[in-house]
C-alpha cells in the first residue's frame, strides 16, 4: 500500500538579501492514511517552511529538490493548476494565526462555504448550509448567526475554530496544523488540539502537527521528527523518542520546557545560544555550536543518521554520551 | 466635524460643481449657444447674473455646461486609469516576476514626460478634440492607477488570508478580485479624486490651449482663453471659469484627503 505522504530528501533553498540560504535541508519522512506525525523544533529551523512546501505555496524565488509523493503522486511535478484543485480539497491546511488568517471584508460563513463552492460545485446557498454545519462541528456556539459575523467580531479561539472548520470543509485526506494554538490563550488551547484530534480520528485523515511545544507533540501525535537547521536531528514514534532521547537538542527541548510546581525564582532552563542564521550553517552537526556535548569532530564531520529503535533514528555524533544524559520517564509529564 | 472639516468641505463644493452639470441637463439661465451680439459684454444684471460674454451668450449658463463637461472628462479619463492601471496593477501584483517587471517600466516611461507634454503630443496627433483629450488624459492615467495598485495589492498578497485562501486551492485570478481588490478600493477611491482634480484641470488647460473642447460646446479652459484678449475690457470674463476651476479643484483635494483620513484609521489617529 502506498503511503499517503512520502517525503524524500526535500530540499527548500530560499533566495535571501544575502545570496541563497538552504533552509530545509534533505528531510525525510512518510505518513500512512488516518497516522499522526509532529514537527517540532525552535522559530527558524525549517517547520513551517516544509508545511509550505507541501502546500506548493513557497514564497517566490524558493527552489526546491528531492520528492514529494501525495498516494504516490509526485507534487513536485504537477502544474499550478491542477495543484490548486488539490488545495483545500485533498490536503488542508491550518494556520498558525487566527487573527489574520481570515479575511477582514468577508462573512466567516462565506470564507468557509468558499472552498465547497470551489471544489465541490456546490451552489452558493447550499455551501452555505454546510457551512453552518461545519461550524456548528467545530464548536462555535450558534453557528447559524455567527456564519453572519465578520473576523473581528469573533474571539481568537473562536477564529481558530472557524480556521479550521475552513480546512475541513471538503474533507481533506491530510491536514497540515502549522502551530495551530500558538496564538491562543493556554485555556484554549487544549479545547483546539482536542477539536483537531478528535476530527483527525473521525474522519480518518493523516495529521501533520507543526509546533515549538514538545507538550503539545507529545499528547497528539504517534510519531515525530525533531528539527534543527533544516534537518530531522531524531525522528521516530513518539513514545520511543520520549523515553530514549537520543539528541542533545531534543533534551535541551525537553528541559527548556516550562512546569507548573517549579519553585518561584527558580529561571527557566534554556538552551544556550541562538539558532544559526541559514546562511552560517557549519559544514558538520547543525547544533554543534550549542551542544553541551560538542567535540571537535562535530564542527567538521556532518552526523549520520543512526538507527537507536524501531523507526527511531538520531543524527549525533557522540549518541553514546549523550544517552547516558537523557532524563529518565516512565510517564510523559504531562 | 472638526475632524473631518476638509471631508465635509471637500464633499459640498464637489457636489455644488456636481449639481451644476445636474442642473445644465434640465434647465441653463439662457440657452447655451445662442449668440447675441448686441447683448456682449454686458455687466452682471437681473438678466445676466455673471453678465454675457464677448458674443452676448450668457456666462452663468457656460460656467453651469462647462460642469457637465469637466466632469464627463474627469469622470471618462479617471474610469479609462483605474480600468486598465487597477487590472495591470493586479496583474503584474499576481504574477510578480517579469510580468511586474514590463508593466512597471512601461510606466515608468510614461510617467518620463509631463501630463500636459503627452496629451499635447496625442492631441497633435490624433487631431484636437473633446474624445482625443479624455483619451490623452485617461491614458496618462493609467500608470498611476498601476502604481498605486500594485503597491497596495502586493502588500495585500503578503496578508495570512491570502496564504489561506491559496492554501484553500484559489487561483490569482479570484484571490485578486476577491481578496486584494476589496482590501486596496480606499486607496483607489482615494487616488481617483485625486486624479479626477488633476484630470479637471488637464483638460481646462488642453481647451485653452485649442486642444481640448471645440466650439460652440462650452468649457471653462476655453472661457479663459477667450476672456484672456479681453482682460482689461471684461476682467470679470477670466475670473468666473477661474474660480470655477479653482473651487472644483479645491474640493475635490480636500474630498480625497477627507476621504484617505476616514477610510485609514491609523493615519487618521496618527494626526
Amino acid at each position: 500500500m502506498t503511503a499517503l505522504l512520502e517525503v524524500q530528501d526535500l530540499r527548500v533553498r530560499l533566495q535571501t538579501a544575502a545570496g541563497p540560504a538552504e533552509a530545509v535541508r534533505g528531510l525525510n519522512f512518510a505518513l500512512q492514511a488516518g497516522d499522526t506525525l509532529g514537527l517540532v523544533g525552535e522559530s527558524g529551523c525549517g517547520k513551517s517552511l516544509t508545511a509550505l512546501a507541501l502546500m506548493g505555496l513557497l514564497p517566490e524565488g524558493a527552489e526546491i529538490e528531492g520528492s514529494i509523493r501525495f498516494k504516490g503522486q509526485d507534487l513536485l511535478a504537477l502544474e499550478d493548476e491542477a495543484y490548486s484543485q488539490l488545495r483545500g480539497d485533498r490536503i488542508a491546511m491550518i494556520f498558525q494565526e487566527p487573527m489574520t488568517a481570515l479575511n477582514p471584508l468577508h462573512r466567516i460563513g462565506r470564507q468557509v462555504a468558499e472552498p465547497l463552492v470551489l471544489h465541490r460545485g456546490l451552489s452558493r446557498a447550499d455551501a452555505l448550509k454546510e457551512a453552518v454545519r461545519l461550524l456548528d462541528r467545530v464548536g462555535l456556539a450558534d453557528a447559524r448567526r455567527r456564519a453572519e459575523a465578520y473576523p473581528h467580531q469573533l474571539s481568537g479561539g473562536q477564529r481558530q475554530r472557524v480556521g479550521i472548520a475552513m480546512a475541513l470543509a471538503c474533507g481533506p485526506e491530510l491536514l497540515i496544523a502549522d502551530e495551530p494554538t500558538t496564538a491562543l490563550d493556554v485555556t484554549i488551547q487544549g479545547q483546539i488540539l482536542e477539536l483537531i484530534a478528535g476530527l483527525v480520528a473521525e474522519r480518518g485523515m493523516g495529521l501533520i502537527l507543526i509546533s515549538h511545544d514538545l507538550g503539545v507533540i507529545a499528547e497528539n501525535v504517534r510519531s515525530m521528527l525533531v528539527m534543527y537547521g533544516g534537518q530531522a536531528v531524531e525522528a521516530g514514534p513518539t513514545a520511543e523518542v520520549f523515553e530514549r532521547m537520543g539528541h542533545p537538542y531534543t533534551q535541551g527541548l525537553f528541559a527548556a520546557r516550562p512546569r507548573l510546581g517549579v519553585s518561584r525564582g527558580q529561571r527557566l532552563q534554556t538552551i544556550a545560544g541562538t539558532v544559526p542564521g541559514l546562511r552560517e550553517l557549519p559544514a558538520g552537526c547543525a547544533f554543534a555550536a550549542r551542544c553541551p556535548l560538542a567535540e571537535e569532530p562535530c564542527q567538521r564531520i556532518a552526523p549520520p543518521a543512526e538507527r537507536l529503535g524501531e523507526g527511531h533514528d538520531v543524527r549525533c555524533l557522540r549518541l553514546a554520551e549523550s544517552l547516558r544524559r537523557a532524563p529518565q520517564l516512565q510517564v510523559p509529564p504531562w | 466635524m472638526t475632524r473631518h472639516k476638509s471631508f465635509v468641505i471637500g464633499t459640498v463644493l464637489t457636489s455644488l460643481v456636481a449639481l451644476a452639470a445636474l442642473l445644465s441637463l434640465v434647465w441653463t439661465p439662457w440657452p447655451p449657444y445662442e449668440i447675441d451680439l448686441p447683448a456682449k459684454l454686458q455687466p452682471a444684471s437681473a438678466a445676466h447674473w455673471l453678465g454675457t460674454d464677448v458674443l452676448g451668450r450668457d456666462v452663468l449658463t457656460l460656467i453651469l455646461v462647462g460642469a457637465r463637461n469637466s466632469i464627463l472628462v474627469g469622470v471618462i479619463a479617471v474610469g479609462i486609469g483605474l480600468l486598465v492601471g487597477g487590472l495591470l496593477g493586479l496583474w503584474a501584483a499576481a504574477r510578480r516576476g517579469w510580468v511586474e517587471e514590463v508593466i512597471m517600466r512601461l510606466s515608468d516611461f510614461t510617467f518620463a514626460f509631463p501630463a500636459l507634454l503627452s496629451a499635447i503630443m496625442m492631441t497633435a496627433v490624433f487631431g484636437p478634440g473633446i474624445v482625443n483629450s479624455i483619451i490623452a488624459i485617461g491614458i496618462h492615467n493609467i500608470p498611476t492607477f498601476a502604481r498605486v495598485t500594485r503597491a497596495s495589492a502586493n502588500a495585500i498578497w503578503s496578508r495570512d488570508y491570502v496564504l489561506a485562501a491559496r492554501a484553500a486551492g484559489k487561483g490569482p485570478v479570484r484571490i485578486s478580485l476577491e481578496h486584494v481588490l476589496p482590501n486596496i478600493l480606499s486607496v483607489l477611491i482615494v487616488q481617483g479624486t485625486i486624479q479626477f482634480a488633476l484630470a479637471i484641470l488637464a483638460e481646462a488647460a488642453l481647451s485653452y490651449l485649442g486642444l481640448g473642447t471645440q466650439p460652440p460646446q462650452p468649457s471653462w479652459g476655453r472661457m479663459l482663453s477667450e476672456a484672456q484678449t479681453l482682460l482689461f475690457q471684461a476682467p470679470q470674463l477670466a475670473v468666473y471659469p477661474g474660480l470655477a476651476i479653482m473651487l472644483a479643484v479645491l474640493g475635490l483635494n480636500l474630498l480625497g484627503d477627507g476621504l484617505r483620513d476616514l477610510l485609514d484609521p491609523k493615519l487618521a489617529r496618527a494626526r
